[in-house]
């Protein structure tokens, strides 16, 4: 369940050093540097835990921290996000059957004043607009800090074998995973001070001052404090009503990329894919590359949403696409063992005699995003429903500053949009927040007029009408 | 509603549709040299193959256009095909009653020059057989993807946009 062969990624240069992990009392192997809920499915376990009322099985569903279907018990330990915790030599992993309790032996942790880093701008989040702010933010003057959830840099970077659309200077033509590269070499050459597999569970201010709460791999508090704070959380896959949805094996589509581009792990045999925009479309075209078939990609829409040319590149190898068409049920006992979609009228009704039945052990859904907001609302800034940035977003103004004062936003947590358009509001942002945080020249308004610039040149096109649209309802200046 | 062009609904260009947006070489162009022909009709905010051309053949009037392939000032470098994020550009070159098709090949394997392959049309159908006679390794590629150059009959050079490389 391994891959060994890849025409773009090299697994075998990046796997640490083998180890032994138990998963209810049998040795599994693993490798040093990846995720226990990666491991178990190369070993080819894909039930995690079951529900507490129905007792029904549950598997990975994001692979990214944002979920809670890959909550495991790993030593003792209940409620385990095992899609974002590293293996460790001996490490003891069960399912979480019923409702999970902690040992008896457990005993709260003495309290002691935590420790306490101070920056003038802290970032949230180290995918494309975080480290881009973080870069920019130094750049600009300011001492920066950043954190990450995630045992890697990177955000979603990690697992796009593809290359990017856009200018040469925004990175065109080069694949997401070495976009991560060379930001996470800009990042350390700025010698920014970065916390890996560290969740930011609280985002406070007092006056001027700004204060996230960090956990540290599930155990370590720390307290992190600011002049100013960008919030580049990213975005959580969404999941559409069908039978059976909650079946191990229906993944969303970031948790498929996950578990093949970055840890080297097949997901399963073959594939359905639900949603033919650009996700879904790059999706197929990776199964394909790791030796994977993909029976179709179903898409509910009259057209494709994604771009052509990711299309193209799916069907010449074969791969169906299904427009006009819903996924109705997935069937299985324990897991995917097949999944029956249909064909739609003009009214989006089941056409009835249209059911096709696919034999597939995955279901991939590649239906869309939606903002992480949550920090950003608990602290209090203003929100705002709307659909063409993908649900809630935060007021903000065209330097990304939220309604507090202080507090910035970028990348897919201020609206789903791409990588490239990601990256420049990262820029905006972190600039921005150093500006705020007084410690960059006024020069740097240069700076972001000119991410302002590219920006609105990215989203001139046809594919860019919609968000703007969205734009119009949450810039404020 | 405006009318959904066909390729949106079925994922792949006719080449009718091929004609109409994005214009295809004259027999004479295509017997010269190779001439690279963009498969990429639809506005998207993408510009590495007008940047990347050494003789400004790809005109685009903003970011966001299609690109068009002036074929005459178009020397058929094959930088185009190396860099496109898309995987939507291709060469054709005529040679007697043979074709010469350029594309990228971002699959495993990388199929060796003088390799028989089985040739895919934009469907991915089986549709014959060809020889590689040229290939651009990825550690060589400007654009870090594998391009293959296939030979095969001439009446297929407007169908085949990918291989498979079938080994015993």
């Amino acid at each position: 369940m391994r891959l060994t062969e890849h025409p773009i990624l090299d697994f075998e240069r990046v796997r640490g050093k083998e180890i032994t992990i138990y998963f209810e009392g049998k040795p599994i192997k693993a490798y040093e540097g990846e995720t226990i809920a990666m491991a178990l499915h190369a070993a080819g376990i894909r039930t995690f835990q079951h529900s507490t009322k129905k007792h029904r099985p549950r598997g990975l569903f994001c692979a990214i921290g944002k979920c809670s279907s890959c909550l495991m018990k790993v030593n003792g330990i209940p409620n385990v996000r095992t899609c974002i915790t590293l293996v460790e030599e001996g490490m003891q992993i069960e399912r979480q059957e019923e409702k999970p309790a902690l040992p008896k032996t457990t005993k709260p942790p003495k309290w002691k004043e935590p420790p306490r880093i101070e920056a003038d701008v802290i970032v949230i989040g180290g995918g494309p607009a975080g480290m881009m702010a973080a870069i920019n933010a130094r750049d600009a003057g300011a001492k920066v800090v950043l954190l990450d959830e995630n045992p890697m840099l990177g955000g979603q970077l990690v697992k796009q074998t593809h290359k990017f659309f856009g200018k040469r200077e925004q990175f065109a033509g080069v694949r997401g995973i070495k976009i991560a590269e060379i930001l996470s070499e800009e990042l350390k050459r700025r010698n920014i001070e970065i916390f890996l597999e560290t969740s930011a569970i609280m985002l406070l201010q007092n006056g001027e001052e700004k204060l996230v709460v960090g956990v540290r791999k599930n155990k370590e508090l720390i307290e992190f404090k600011g002049k100013t704070v960008v919030v580049a959380t990213g975005a959580m896959e969404r999941m559409i009503p069908f039978e059976n949805n909650d079946l191990p094996g229906v993944y969303g589509a970031g948790a498929i990329q996950t578990l093949m581009n970055t840890y080297g792990v097949k997901p399963g045999d073959r594939v359905l894919i639900v949603g033919a925009g650009n996700v879904g479309l790059i999706l197929a075209y990776q199964l394909y590359q790791a030796g994977v078939k993909v029976e179709a990609i179903v898409e509910a829409m009259p057209k494709i949403g994604g771009y052509f040319v990711h299309a193209a590149k799916v069907r010449r190898l074969g791969i169906p696409i299904l427009t006009r068409h819903t996924i109705l049920r997935a069937e299985g006992k324990e897991k995917v063992e097949r999944a029956v979609v249909a064909q739609l009228d003009e009214n989006w009704n089941v056409i009835p005699g249209t059911e096709k039945v696919f034999e597939v052990d995955v279901i991939a859904l590649a239906v869309g995003l939606r903002p992480s907001i949550e920090l950003l609302h608990q602290v209090g800034c203003q929100i705002k429903y709307v659909p063409e940035l993908g649900g809630h977003v935060v007021i903000r103004d065209s330097r990304m500053e939220t309604t507090i004062k202080g507090i910035f936003v970028a990348g897919d947590s201020a609206g789903i949009e791409e990588a490239t358009t990601a990256m420049l509001e990262g820029k905006i942002a972190g600039i921005g927040a150093a500006l705020a945080a007084g410690v960059a020249s006024p020069e740097w308004l240069k700076e972001i007029e000119k991410a302002q610039k590219e920006l609105e040149e990215f989203r001139s096109g046809p594919f860019g009408r919609k968000v703007l649209e969205g734009l119009k309802k949450v810039v404020v200046e | 509603m405006n009318e959904i062009p066909k390729y949106l609904r079925e994922g792949y260009l006719s080449v009718e549709e091929l004609k109409k947006y994005v214009g295809l070489p004259s027999e004479e162009r295509l017997r010269q040299r190779p001439v690279a022909v963009p498969e990429c009709p639809q506005e998207i905010p993408c510009t590495p193959c007008k940047e990347i051309c050494p003789t400004n053949a790809v005109l685009m009037e903003h970011p966001n256009a299609v690109p068009i392939v002036d074929y005459e000032k178009c020397v058929g470098c094959s930088l185009c095909v190396q860099i496109c994020p898309g995987l939507a550009f291709f060469m054709v070159h005529y040679i007697g009653d043979k074709a010469r098709v350029t594309m990228p090949h971002e699959i495993l394997p990388v199929p060796k020059v003088g390799e028989k392959v089985v040739l895919l049309n934009r469907v991915g159908e089986e549709v014959g057989e060809g020889k590689v006679v040229t290939v651009i390794p990825r550690e060589k590629s400007k654009g870090d993807t594998p391009i293959i150059t296939v030979e095969m009959p001439i009446e297929l050079a407007w169908d085949v946009r990918a291989v498979k490389v079938v080994r015993e």
